[in-house]
């Protein structure tokens, strides 16, 4: 491949040692080190801490070796040229996007946006550039609402480590109406992303941005350790969507969180389909009364793939709605496990909160553990739960063999039908498209 | 050459108690046969054997189309060789939009050979026809958008499967009480739609307790069950004997296969197998 043409220098393993030279090679403004260094204390003091048993006593990372990944060093990446050379992108190819960002192996690779986009103001590009020419915008979100370094071990390993990642930005009142869209790649063996998606949508302003992962090889073995950050002001919308569909010897790790403040509204989708353990931890955060969210998840886990989700849906003002609705389908001895809770705070009330996890099994060899659950404060509130999980029902199979479909062509039927649900609720057609067609290949029915 | 599904000696069981005792039949194409009998009787079980339900066991006897036996197809190879079920109680398959769904059925039942993955008749064909033959049973186009049976009324269900069958065109379409649970108007046009739809490519073995369906469908032979076996053949006569008079002096002119109803219904703490 072009993108490792040489030999990349590497930060390894994840010492104090390694972090003072990775830091020296960064040359970022003093807030910027100063996050890092307090991620790193925090990260050094989390790695001797238990790791919350709530969120990952069903996980078993005991295979998982840090030290087998390294960053590659920011230095040695190249132009645009070697961008997406190789990835097997889903959605890259589908439509015309306002705007793209690519990162490989950690650094960026191709940066693009609208001339219309960029004259009001609106910002899209790579966290490592724009920390050093727009550290004023950045500076008051980065790391400091959504998601703190402090959260946990994995929080605070990307705190001092990230290596870039796309910044999306969207003035007051400026709406976007083309969808934007950034690319993870991973491409050399052992590579680390240390990916940091942080998108701030100010008064009233509105975007579309679609997220990907990718490994350019199903062999080459790597690690993800990621954070997103959505941070959304009064009345401004944001639709985003993250596709984890790394090879299957990639580990990912990510924290993910979204502010909701007064009238705006989030709709977040996630699907997980790649990643040989994948847990995410992703928390919504309705702060501002009227504000609402819509989560949405498809998962589908193979062979011996764990995907695991811990979300939380968090109700701070009154007046607020969250729904979210996961489905997860598990083949073969793959594993699937959520965990999920609406928390509603004391001044919360009338507060709509929803949470379910549909699980569907398609061998005897799988398991899905889903366990809902609330916390409610407020007294005058609407929160519901739920979660199922089952194999696939004979008795539809059989109606489906009754009317000429194989067995197999029949339970592909079911496992679609059982994600249309979701997609049902997704807005931006490509994604629904390129997510029917990302499991169809899974499934085995399409090339 | 009109085709022949032909039932010898069929014994079958469910959950190793047997429920078939020798039941044999020949329908062919073009013929309209209907099936009645008391609850229990064995009606269903014949209708689910007949399609290759895994539950039903077949301990002894054949099915045969055109002299080969069908006994070890699955279900989706015996509905590729023309055989029908219209279901008694119809699954619905979530997110699965009827269009969907048909496409691919119709596909599979009109190139046996085709295999997963392979093409899909032409969408804009299957369409038109699919209009086409909505229209003709008076069904709103707007169903084929909807989930498989998901939401659907009783009456719509029903419906679903008579559209199914006017699709698929089978040789030998088998109806377990497609009339049942409806009311008059919805009886009237599944019985219509049925009547259009039969012709001398299509066998039809209709399971009902109702008139109705065999008003519009006049049957030329009659098969009485009880007790799991065929205990009396007649014609359109004897259905309409039975409706009127139910099935006191069948019992009576079948002693034996009375008794034997009557010790099962002491016994039945297992209930019927039928699917939901």
């Amino acid at each position: 491949m072009s993108v490792i043409s040489s030999p990349p220098r590497t930060v390894s393993p994840f010492n104090a040692e390694a972090f003072e030279q990775f830091l020296s090679t960064r040359q970022e403004p003093a807030w910027v080190s100063d996050l890092r260094s307090r991620s790193f204390e925090a990260y050094r003091e989390l790695l001797v801490t238990e790791l919350d048993p709530e969120e990952w006593k069903r996980i078993d990372t005991r295979a998982f070796r840090p030290e087998k990944f390294a960053i590659r060093d920011g230095s040695t990446a190249q132009g645009g040229s070697s961008e997406a050379a190789g990835f097997a992108t889903l959605l890259a190819d589908r439509a015309e996007f306002a705007g793209v960002v690519s990162h490989v192996d950690g650094a960026c690779t191709r940066s693009t946006l609208s001339e219309s986009l960029a004259t009001k103001g609106v910002l899209f590009g790579n966290l490592s550039d724009l920390v050093r020419t727009h550290g004023d915008v950045l500076k008051p979100h980065l790391m400091t609402k959504a998601i703190k370094p402090e959260a946990d071990r994995f929080a605070a390993w990307h705190g001092a480590f990230w290596t870039g990642g796309t910044v999306l930005y969207v003035p007051r009142n400026v709406e976007i109406t083309e969808p934007l869209y950034s690319l993870i790649g991973l491409a050399a063996e052992g590579a680390a992303d240390f990916s940091h998606t942080l998108i701030i949508l100010e008064e009233g302003a509105s975007a579309t941005l679609l997220e990907e992962t990718s490994s350019a090889s199903a062999t080459t073995a790597g690690l993800h350790v990621g954070a997103v950050e959505l941070l959304l002001a009064p009345r401004s919308n944001l639709r985003y969507v993250q596709l984890q569909n790394w090879n299957e010897k990639t580990w990912h790790f990510g924290h993910q969180g979204g502010r909701v403040e007064r009238d705006a509204s989030l709709q977040w989708t996630v699907a997980g389909l790649g990643a040989k353990l994948a847990h995410i931890h992703q928390e919504v955060y309705l702060d501002g009364k009227g504000a609402s969210a819509q989560v949405n998840g498809v998962t589908f886990a193979t062979d011996k793939q764990l995907i695991s989700y811990y979300t939380q849906q968090t109700h701070n003002a009154p007046n607020t709605t969250s729904d979210l609705l996961y489905k997860d389908v598990v083949r073969d001895k793959a594993r699937c496990v959520w965990r999920g809770m609406i928390k509603v705070a004391k001044d919360a009330q009338k507060t709509d909160g929803y949470q379910r996890n549909d699980g569907l099994l398609m061998s005897d060899t799988c398991r899905v553990d889903a366990i809902p659950g609330l916390e409610i404060e407020a007294d005058d509130v609407r929160c519901t739960h739920g979660a199922t999980a089952g194999q696939v029902d004979e008795e539809q199979l059989f109606y489906g063999m009754c009317r000429g479909l194989t067995r197999s062509e029949a339970m592909h039927m079911i496992v679609t039908g059982f994600f249309q649900r979701v997609y049902d609720r997704i807005p931006v057609e490509i994604v629904r498209e390129t997510l029917g067609q990302a499991v169809e290949r899974k499934l085995g029915i399409r090339e | 050459m009109s085709s022949l599904l032909k039932i010898t000696d069929l014994h079958v069981s469910v959950d190793e108690k047997p429920i078939l005792k020798g039941v044999s039949l020949n329908l062919r194409q073009g013929e309209t046969h209907a099936l009645m009998g008391p609850n229990g009787s064995g009606k269903s079980t014949l209708a689910y054997t007949l399609v290759g339900h895994p539950k039903y066991e077949v301990t002894d006897g054949t099915i045969e189309i055109d002299g080969t036996s069908i006994n070890e197809l699955d279900p989706c190879e015996r509905a590729r060789l023309g055989l029908f079920l219209a279901f008694q109680y119809p699954v619905t398959i979530p997110g699965v939009k009827v269009a969907d769904f048909l496409r691919h059925a119709v596909t599979n039942i009109r190139t046996p050979e085709r295999k997963e993955g392979e093409g899909l008749i032409p969408m804009r064909d299957f369409r038109k026809e699919l209009k086409a033959r909505m229209e003709e049973l008076g069904m709103d186009v707007e169903f084929a958008r909807r989930y498989l049976n998901e939401g659907f009324s009783g009456g719509e269900k029903k419906r679903m499967e008579i559209l199914q069958l006017a699709m698929l065109q089978p040789k030998f379409a088998i109806l377990d009480e497609t009339d049942s649970g409806l009311d008059s108007d919805a009886v009237r046009v599944v019985s219509e739609g049925l009547r259009k739809l039969s012709g001398p490519q299509m066998g039809s073995l209709i399971i009902t307790h109702h008139e109705r369906l065999l008003e519009y469908n006049v049957p030329q032979f009659t098969h009485v069950m009880l007790a799991g076996r065929i205990v009396e053949t007649g014609n359109a006569d004897l259905a309409h004997e039975l409706h009127n008079h139910g099935y006191a002096a069948v019992r009576e002119r079948h002693p034996v296969e009375a008794a034997e109803e009557q010790e099962v219904q002491q016994k039945s703490v297992a209930p019927i197998a039928v699917p939901v």
